[in-house]
C-alpha cells in the first residue's frame, strides 16, 4: 500500500465532510472515487495531498504519517490536478509544466539539464510534444487537463492525485485524459463523476456517501444496480457488452411524478 | 518568447543589468539638470563630486545646494519610492491573483497614511513610534481589515478588490476626520499637500531610511521569487508545488505594508505606480518573478523619477503633487487593464 487514510475525519463550519474514511491503494494502480456532489470526494483528495489537515485519523504513504512529512518532500512525491485551475498570467504551455520542478529546486538554484530532461518527458508522455511555446489561453479544455498532468509528472511523483480531471470536458477528451491516466503507470487516485468511464478505466473503485465510504473494491462488485440506487437514486441495469466491458444503462422514468 | 524560469543565461543578465543602471543614470542625470534653474551636466557632476568626495571644483554655492540638497536627494528618493512601490504592487498581484492589486487600490496606502496622521496630529506613540512606525501600523491594520472582509464576502480574488475599495474610502475618511477636526489650520494644510504625495521635503536622512527598507524588500522578495510563481494556478495548486502557503502570505505581506508604510511616510500616498509599472515590466520580461521583480524596481524607479521632473515643469512656477502626475498616466492605465481582464459576456 502506498497512499492509505485510516478513519479520517474532516469538517467545515460545524458540518462533518468526511466522516470515518479508510481506503488504500495498491502501487502502479488507479483508484477511482465516485460519488454524487457534495460526497466529499474532493475534500478527502484534498486530505490525501495534505492540502487539508485531517480532524482525526492519519493518512499515511508508505506507512508514515503525512502530517510529519515536509511540504516540499511531499511534492517531490505526490502531486495533486484541480478541477480546472486556470490562471490570469500570460503563461506558456512550458511555463506551467515548469512549475512542477518547484519542488526539486532550490531558492535560486538555476534550472539545470535534469530539470529540463523532466519537463520534456512529462510533455512527452502527455503528447504535447512541441508545444512549449503556445500561450496556456489558447489551449482548449482537454489540452490545458494535459498540461496540468505534465505539470504533475514534471514533480516525478510516485502517486498521483486527480479531482474530476475530465469535468466539462467533451466525450473524445475525457476518454484521452482517462486513457492516459491510465497509461502513465503512475499510482493514482482520481475522483469521477461517470460511472461507466470509472468502471472501465479504475482498478478500483470507492464510492462515497455523505462522507462516509460505502464500498470499494473491483468496479464488478461494487457497481451494483442496489449501490448505485442507494447512492445516486437511479435505477440501472447492467449489462456485459461483446467486449467483455460492463454497462450501466440508467432506466429513464418519463412519467411525471414518483415512480409507484 | 516568455519563459517562466530561466536558464544560466550571464551575458544577456549582465547586458540588461547594464542597461538598468544606463537607464537609471540617465533619468537622476535629467532630475539633477532639468527645472526652474537650468544646470548643465558637467556643471552637475562637479557638483556631485564635491558633495559626495568633497573635490572642491568651482560651483556655485546656488547650484551646488540645488543639485545636492534639492534634486539628487529628491529623485533618488523617487527612485526608491517607484521601485518599491512597484515590487508591492507585484507581489500583491501575484499573492491575490488580481491583476488590480496594488497598495493604493487596497487601501494599504491610505492605511499607512490614517497611521502616519495619528502619529502626526493626535501624538500617538510620540517619537518612539514615529511616522514611519505609525503608517506601518496603519497600512497593516488596513491589510488585515480589507483581508477579512474580502474572506467574510467569500473570499476569491475579485470580492478583495472591493474590500479594498471599501477598506481605502474608510481610511481616508478616517484621516480627513482627524485633520478637519483636530489639527491646526497649518497642519491642515501641510498634511493635504503631504497625502497627495510630494518630494519636495525629502532630505538625506531620509534617504538612510528608505534606502535600506527598500533594499531589504527586495531581498526577502527575491527570495520567494520561485515561490510566487507557484501561486499563477492558486493558493491550493501552490501548496501542492511544496511551497509553504500561509508563511508566504505573511512575510510577503508584512513586506509589502512596510515598504508602503515607509514610503509613505516620507512622501505621502501616490497611486497607481503599483498597478502599472508591474504589467509594463511582465511585458518587457515576462512573467517569472526572478526577473520581474528586479524589473519592478528598476522600471518603478525609472518611471517615479520621471514622473517628478513631470512634476516640477508641467505647471511654470509651480510644483504639482506627485499623486497627480502618477494618477494622469495610472487612471488610464487602470481603465485599460480592467477591459483586458474583463470576463468574456
Amino acid at each position: 500500500m502506498t497512499l492509505a487514510t485510516h478513519d479520517v475525519r474532516w469538517g467545515a463550519g460545524g458540518r462533518l465532510i468526511v466522516d470515518g474514511v479508510s481506503l488504500a491503494v495498491e502501487p502502479g494502480r488507479v483508484l477511482g472515487l465516485i460519488g454524487p456532489n457534495g460526497s466529499g470526494k474532493s475534500s478527502l483528495l484534498r486530505l490525501l495531498c495534505r492540502l487539508r489537515r485531517v480532524a482525526s485519523g492519519v493518512v499515511t504513504l508508505d506507512g508514515q504519517d503525512i502530517a510529519g512529512v515536509g511540504r516540499r518532500d511531499l511534492a517531490r512525491r505526490l502531486a495533486f490536478v484541480e478541477q480546472q485551475a486556470s490562471t490570469d498570467i500570460q503563461l506558456t504551455v512550458c511555463d506551467v509544466v515548469r512549475l512542477g520542478r518547484t519542488p526539486h529546486r532550490a531558492a535560486f538554484a538555476s534550472w539545470t539539464a535534469e530539470d529540463e530532461k523532466a519537463v520534456d518527458a512529462a510533455l512527452q508522455r502527455v503528447g504535447l510534444m512541441g508545444r512549449h511555446d503556445q500561450h496556456w489561453h489558447t489551449l482548449s479544455g482537454g489540452e490545458r487537463q494535459r498540461v496540468h498532468i505534465a505539470r504533475a509528472l514534471a514533480q516525478e511523483p510516485r502517486e498521483l492525485i486527480l479531482d474530476e480531471p475530465t469535468n466539462h470536458l467533451d466525450i473524445q477528451h475525457q476518454l484521452s485524459i482517462l486513457g492516459l491516466v491510465r497509461r502513465l503507470g503512475v499510482t493514482c487516485i482520481v475522483a469521477l463523476h461517470d460511472l461507466n468511464l470509472a468502471s472501465l478505466f479504475c482498478d478500483r473503485i470507492g464510492v462515497l456517501s455523505a462522507g462516509r465510504l460505502l464500498a470499494a473494491g473491483l468496479p464488478e462488485e461494487v457497481l451494483t444496480p442496489a449501490l448505485i440506487r442507494e447512492v445516486f437514486g437511479v435505477d440501472v441495469t447492467i449489462r456485459v457488452g461483446a467486449n467483455g466491458h460492463r454497462h450501466i444503462d440508467y432506466l429513464v422514468d418519463h412519467e411525471p411524478g414518483p415512480r409507484p | 518568447m516568455s519563459h517562466l524560469v530561466i536558464g544560466p543565461n550571464w551575458p544577456a543578465r549582465i547586458a540588461l543589468a547594464g542597461l538598468s543602471l544606463v537607464a537609471l543614470a540617465f533619468a537622476i542625470a535629467l532630475a539633477v539638470t532639468v527645472g526652474e534653474m537650468p544646470i548643465p551636466l558637467n556643471v552637475a557632476f562637479r557638483a556631485l563630486g564635491n558633495g559626495l568626495f568633497d573635490l572642491g571644483y568651482p560651483v556655485s554655492a546656488i547650484q551646488q545646494g540645488v543639485i545636492f540638497e534639492y534634486r539628487l536627494s529628491r529623485a533618488l528618493m523617487a527612485a526608491l519610492c517607484g521601485g518599491a512601490l512597484a515590487l508591492s504592487g507585484a507581489i500583491l498581484q501575484a499573492l491575490l491573483r488580481n491583476p488590480l492589486a496594488e497598495p493604493y487600490i487596497l487601501g494599504v496606502s491610505a492605511g499607512a497614511s490614517t497611521g502616519a496622521v495619528c502619529v502626526m496630529i493626535l501624538g500617538f506613540g510620540g517619537a518612539t513610534l514615529g511616522l514611519s512606525g505609525g503608517a506601518f501600523l496603519g497600512s497593516v491594520a488596513a491589510l488585515v481589515m480589507v483581508g477579512l472582509l474580502a474572506a467574510g464576502a467569500g473570499g476569491g480574488s475579485d470580492r478583495v478588490i472591493l474590500a479594498g475599495v471599501a477598506g481605502s474610502q474608510l481610511f481616508n475618511a478616517a484621516t480627513a476626520t482627524i485633520v478637519t477636526t483636530m489639527a491646526s489650520a497649518e497642519q491642515a494644510r501641510g498634511v493635504m499637500f503631504w497625502l497627495l504625495g510630494n518630494f519636495g521635503g525629502v532630505r538625506w536622512s531620509d534617504l538612510w531610511v528608505a534606502a535600506p527598507v527598500a533594499l531589504l524588500g527586495f531581498l526577502v522578495c527575491m527570495v520567494h521569487a520561485k515561490a510566487l510563481d507557484a501561486f499563477a494556478f492558486g493558493a491550493d495548486a501552490a501548496a501542492s508545488l511544496g511551497i509553504h502557503v500561509t508563511r508566504v502570505r505573511l512575510v510577503l505581506l508584512a513586506t509589502t505594508a512596510l515598504l508602503t508604510a515607509t514610503m509613505v511616510a516620507i512622501v505621502g500616498t501616490v497611486g497607481f505606480v503599483g498597478l502599472v509599472i508591474p504589467h509594463a515590466a511582465r511585458f518587457l520580461v515576462g512573467p517569472s518573478h526572478a526577473r520581474l521583480l528586479p524589473a519592478c524596481l528598476i522600471v518603478g524607479a525609472v518611471f517615479m523619477i520621471l514622473a517628478d521632473v513631470l512634476s516640477r515643469i508641467l505647471v511654470p512656477q509651480q510644483i504639482l503633487p506627485i499623486g497627480i502626475v502618477t494618477a494622469l498616466v495610472g487612471a488610464p492605465a487602470f481603465a485599460f487593464i480592467l477591459y483586458r481582464a474583463r470576463r468574456p459576456a
